[in-house]
């Protein structure tokens, strides 16, 4: 009896040092708080899968996460907005984008006596944001919402105060919709000087000033649209017409632009041509050094993009992430093996 | 005592020095003037390290923009060109809304509790005071937001601008378009937030005031409320400076109740019904996405602005606290 048990142990304490000889993988990341929710997901049943590589990620922001991979103190990062030339020609290595998940933005609005969904043509996003148009019942919203009973009333413009990747991607879509905002606020950023508004802190914060104050009109992520039955608004899209953001649309758009996806992958992918498509999306991407020494971190990582670009795409949906188009899940695949 | 031990110094430097200093080390007078003093560095080296790593990680901001940096009223990411009066505007006037708001009403209190109330009244409302002051902010932030924010859109606001708006001259303070957010609003919660510290600290003082100046003021015939406010309150002054001082601080500093209220826009203008913007807000929302190096850089300018404006309010401070003793001749 007391023979059999020690060889249990025995057996157990044996396995337990090769399981430490063959060595945990440890791999560290940091960057965007958009995509935590499904990269936390994807980190934990990919490490369920293979219990030998473990993926540390911190929820840093995408500024902190470029910092730290040109710092070099984690393995790989992740932004919401593709890093700038200016920013690649600073690093000491070279840095590949891997799109993982597609994330939009929705108009969010609160008018006294309006219930239903509203028609936002692109004219009047930029308008509203840049100041130029500030009564509800300006002829560029009426116009596109015919029937509608809308108040001669200012409009409260609410705002991002954080830096966000949600900026981005609304900022990016304004831009390309509107010379004067391009010129007067610039390009897509994380935090821009806006002309006019409110700012509240993160997608609570803008929905909170949005739900409380009259009259108000403020953009959030779908996820969190979605997640809190939030009513949000159509948006028009380049051919014309109003599409109401949904998973479905938000993969088309990323798939009509497939074919002008660079090599690099660092793409906008705002306002598209195609009919169904919803204009106001954005991927979001990880940051992989192109060269990396240490064989066993190298393959790891590689092995896990794959894993993501064909298992860990089905987690997406559950979690109200879109996913990624066949066409930019070939084209990644292939670039995986730049990575050396 | 240290007559010996020098006799016994100077008769046998070599051995008698340490001898003498181990006697002095088992009064334990040595051993606690050591860690004090180790202790007090440690505050003033910690400061310094402080000051150190804000003024080298700024030097990208500070070479840019200079002096302009306090005068620029544009904040743009976008375009690289940072500017802080917004920010310090913001800052001064939210905390100076609530000092006027905060000090009057917890002074008032603490007369009252120290030198009107029955002791065991004062001693649980004390409490209960103590308590408020360990709230966490964000908690006032949520106050805020629930019914600060509603109130004076739908109420105070309105009411505000229909009587004073109509005023000359004061009047342009509450002008313009109401949203319930702003600097009034952002005051306000910070007011409810420092006067606990005010209370507390000043109802201590005063109760630290000896028996024989208020029996000695009665004695002259003066009454109660005369012996309290020309005697006790002067006799308490520094105490309860120090008090307020020790809100101005919170106030100046307080992140997350004022960005949830202030409108987080970075404007400088006249109406306190206004959105703005503070340093300590904008620090917090910004640092965690802050891409380019100048932005980064002159975030953490802002930090050194911030620092040196607390630097400097508290030297005034300093100097008020000195010029009102000189005056009223009371001991500190």
């Amino acid at each position: 009896m007391r023979k059999s048990l020690l060889i249990v142990l025995l057996a157990l304490g044996l396995s337990a040092l090769a399981l430490a000889q063959s060595g945990t993988i440890l791999l560290n990341a940091a960057g965007a708080t958009f995509p935590y929710p499904i990269y936390s997901k994807w980190f934990d049943v990919y490490h369920n899968e293979h219990p030998n590589v473990q993926i540390n990620y911190q929820s840093i922001g995408s500024g902190g996460g470029i910092r730290q991979l040109l710092a070099g103190t984690v393995d790989f990062g992740a932004s919401d907005g593709p890093m700038s030339d200016d920013q690649l020609s600073q690093a000491k290595f070279k840095i590949l984008h891997f799109p993982t998940v597609l994330g939009a933005v929705v108009p969010t609005y609160n008018i006294a006596g309006v219930s239903g969904e509203l028609n936002f043509t692109q004219k009047a996003l930029a308008g509203i944001y840049l100041g130029t148009i500030t009564k509800w019942n300006d002829a560029e919203i009426a116009k596109a919402n015919s029937g509608v009973n809308l108040p001669n009333a200012d409009i409260v413009v609410v705002h991002r105060s954080d830096g966000s990747g949600t900026t981005y991607i609304w900022t990016d879509f304004l831009g390309k919709v509107s010379e004067e905002w391009k010129k007067k606020v610039g390009n897509a950023s994380t935090s821009v000087n806006w002309p006019v508004g409110l700012g509240g802190k993160g997608n609570e914060g803008v929905t909170g000033l949005v739900k409380q104050t009259p009259n108000a009109i403020g953009y959030i992520e779908l996820i969190y649209a979605v997640q809190n039955n939030i009513p949000y608004g159509k948006v028009q899209n380049a051919a014309g017409n109003f599409v109401k953001a949904d998973l479905a649309g938000v993969t088309a758009a990323a798939a009509a632009n497939a074919k002008n996806i660079p090599a690099d992958f660092r793409v906008s992918i705002t306002n598209p041509s195609g009919p169904k498509v919803y204009p106001i999306s954005s991927f979001t991407w990880l940051l992989i050094p192109a060269q990396i020494q240490d064989a066993v971190k190298r393959e790891a990582i590689k092995d896990f993009l794959k894993w993501m670009l064909t298992e860990g795409q089905k987690y997406n949906e559950g979690l109200t992430y879109a996913q990624l188009p066949k066409e930019v899940i070939a084209k990644e695949t292939q670039a995986i093996s730049l990575i050396q | 005592m240290s007559a010996t031990a020098t006799t016994i110094v100077n008769e046998a430097p070599p051995q008698a020095g340490p001898r003498a200093f181990l006697r002095r080390l088992r009064g334990g007078d040595e051993i606690a003037h050591l860690i004090t003093l180790i202790f007090a560095a440690g505050i003033i080296l910690l400061t310094s390290m402080l000051v150190y790593e804000l003024w080298v990680n700024s030097h990208l901001s500070r070479a840019k923009f200079g002096w302009m940096f306090f005068f620029t009223k544009v904040w743009d990411p976008n375009f690289d060109n940072f500017g802080a009066a917004p920010f310090i505007y913001g800052t001064l006037v939210t905390s100076a809304i609530a000092l006027a708001i905060a000090v009057p009403l917890g002074l008032a209190s603490a007369i009252f509790l120290s030198e009107l109330a029955p002791r065991k009244v004062s001693d649980v409302i004390s409490f209960l005071i103590d308590l408020l002051a360990a709230v966490p902010s964000v908690i006032y932030g949520l106050l805020g937001i629930f019914i600060v924010v509603p109130v004076m859109r739908t109420t105070i606001g309105p009411l505000l601008i229909n009587t004073v708006g109509n005023i000359p001259y004061i009047g342009a303070l509450f002008r313009g378009p109401n949203y319930g957010v702003g600097f009034l609003t952002a005051g306000i919660v910070l007011a409810i937030m420092v006067v606990p510290f005010i209370i507390s600290v000043s109802r201590e003082v005063l109760l630290t005031v000896p028996r024989d100046q208020r029996e000695a003021a009665m004695a002259l015939g003066a009454t109660r409320w005369e012996s309290t406010w020309k005697v006790v309150v002067p006799w308490a002054r520094t105490g309860i400076m120090g008090s307020v001082f020790l809100a101005l601080a919170r106030a100046l500093g307080e992140t997350m109740a004022v960005t949830m209220v202030i409108g987080n826009a970075p404007t400088i203008a006249a109406s306190l019904l206004s959105p703005g913007d503070t340093i300590a807000s904008t620090i917090a929302s910004q640092f965690t996405e802050a891409t380019g190096d100048l932005y980064l850089s002159s975030l953490i300018e802002l930090g050194l602005v911030l620092f040196l404006i607390t630097f400097i309010l508290n030297g005034l401070a300093r100097i008020l606290i000195v010029a009102t003793e000189r005056g009223g001749g009371h001991p500190a």
